[in-house]
């Protein structure tokens, strides 16, 4: 038990070491989602603060889902498949899928909060509830590394990955997406949190079935 | 002969909905009118394919165990045979919602859910042409239904019972069983369910036939 924890650390140090010697990818995630959100705060007009709430947040978590597809779509095409082959004599695939999801949710994590004060920053934030919509986007971020990785490891392994990425994905994240979006528009009214919890739970749910899942399914997926 | 009585009663089956759909009485009900009859097509269509849904990630699994090409085969003409069975259900539906709720594609949950959940079984189909090689196709493509059929699960079945939903039994509306239907109507019902799952099952017996003759063939 000791020993796989172990070894998951240490995967998962290795992918932020990947992360963190190849910077130019890491920058341009991050470029993405400044520059995403300042298209749409130009293509609006520029208008702070004129947005309806609906629109606010619905636009906010599509810049998410579009960043967190391209975010994640790239964590199974950036390793040689030599080297990918090597880890698998090193480490089961359960443990590689964990740390992959892991170190996903950590990005998304970090994606999602500079999205957010950036978006807020420009836009103006009609947020009441403030803790509340964080809670949304750390399981946001939680839910889309969970269902996008193993999507991504799906998708590397067909003939033209980025297109595919997008068809398998957007179907897979829709019920989680549509969940966030009623979590984080009742933040953003500031209702009751009792109102939310119930929904909470269902993205709750919906997160430990797809993590199962890629537990489940991943090493069967390595092999070819 | 012995092997191929389910057909001959799906074909009896369906005969006598048919009849009794077009013919039997039917209760009064405001707004559904002589619509009701619609639910001896419209449902049973989306329970058989539910079922053929549930029946293709068995066999996805199945191949993933064992690691027998034919298993693959049968979890895609399941898959295909429901997507057949979802666009007839759309269709039925669509028509029974323009006399009913005043439009083909009112703007409901359950109506979205399903047509996202086909969007996923299109992706199932897309993302098996993308491979050339037959064993990658046929692994990595079992373990997407198997995930996509996970997914569907919760679409269909929790998230239009957290909205407001026109359909019976989501958004605190009562099922339909509740008090529209008598017991004349599910004499009928029931049977459609079965006769139409049969269907299915004859429809995806042949394909699935059809593409061993070809596997044969290539040899």
């Amino acid at each position: 038990m000791t020993e796989s924890v172990r070894q998951l650390g240490a995967l998962m140090r290795k992918e932020f070491l990947l992360e963190w010697r190849q910077r130019y990818a890491l920058n341009g995630m991050l470029l993405y989602i400044v520059g995403a959100v300042f298209v749409c705060y130009l293509s609006f007009n520029a208008r702070r603060g004129q947005l309806t709430p609906i629109v606010w947040n619905t636009l906010f978590w599509i810049i998410q889902l579009f960043t967190a597809i391209n975010a994640i779509a790239k964590s199974f095409v950036q390793e040689r498949a030599g080297r990918q082959l090597y880890y698998y004599t090193l480490a089961s695939p359960q443990q590689i899928i964990l740390a992959k999801i892991g170190y996903n949710t950590a990005l998304m994590g970090v994606l999602a909060v500079l999205g957010f004060c950036t978006y807020a920053f420009v836009l103006g934030s009609p947020i009441a509830d403030i803790p509340l919509y964080l809670l949304t986007l750390a399981l946001g971020a939680i839910g889309f590394s969970a269902s996008l990785t193993l999507v991504s490891g799906i998708a590397s392994k067909a003939e033209n990955p980025a297109t595919l990425m997008a068809v398998l994905s957007f179907p897979i994240i829709l019920p989680l997406l549509l969940l966030l979006l009623k979590v984080s528009k009742n933040a953003m009214d500031g209702l009751d949190r009792s109102v939310s919890w119930s929904e909470v739970g269902t993205v709750l749910a919906i997160d430990a079935i797809v993590l199962t899942l890629s537990w489940l399914l991943f090493p069967f997926l390595w092999r070819s | 002969m012995k092997k191929n009585w389910w057909k001959g009663l799906s074909v009896l089956i369906l005969t006598y909905v048919i009849l009794r759909g077009l013919l039997g009485v039917v209760p009064r009900q405001p707004i559904l009118n002589e619509s009701i009859r619609n639910v001896y097509f419209h449902v049973p269509l989306w329970f058989g394919m539910i079922i053929m849904l549930l029946t293709s990630a068995v066999y996805s699994i199945r191949y993933l165990r064992n690691g027998r090409f034919d298993d693959d085969g049968v979890a895609v003409e399941f898959a295909n045979t429901a997507i057949l069975f979802g666009f007839l259900g759309c269709l039925t539906g669509a028509l029974w919602a323009n006399f009913t709720w005043g439009e083909p594609w009112p703007n409901d949950p359950k109506l979205n859910s399903v047509a996202v959940g086909m969007l996923m079984y299109l992706a199932y189909l897309i993302l098996r042409g993308s491979f050339d090689d037959e064993q990658r196709r046929a692994r990595i493509s079992a373990v997407y239904n198997i995930f996509a059929f996970a997914v569907f699960v919760p679409l269909i079945f929790i998230v239009p019972r957290l909205t407001d939903s026109l359909h019976p039994g989501n958004g605190g509306n009562p099922a339909f069983g509740k008090y529209d239907m008598d017991s004349q109507m599910r004499m009928v019902f029931y049977p459609a369910v079965i006769g139409f799952t049969l269907l299915g099952v004859w429809i995806t017996e042949l394909r699935v036939r059809l593409r061993r003759v070809k596997a044969a063939l290539e040899e």
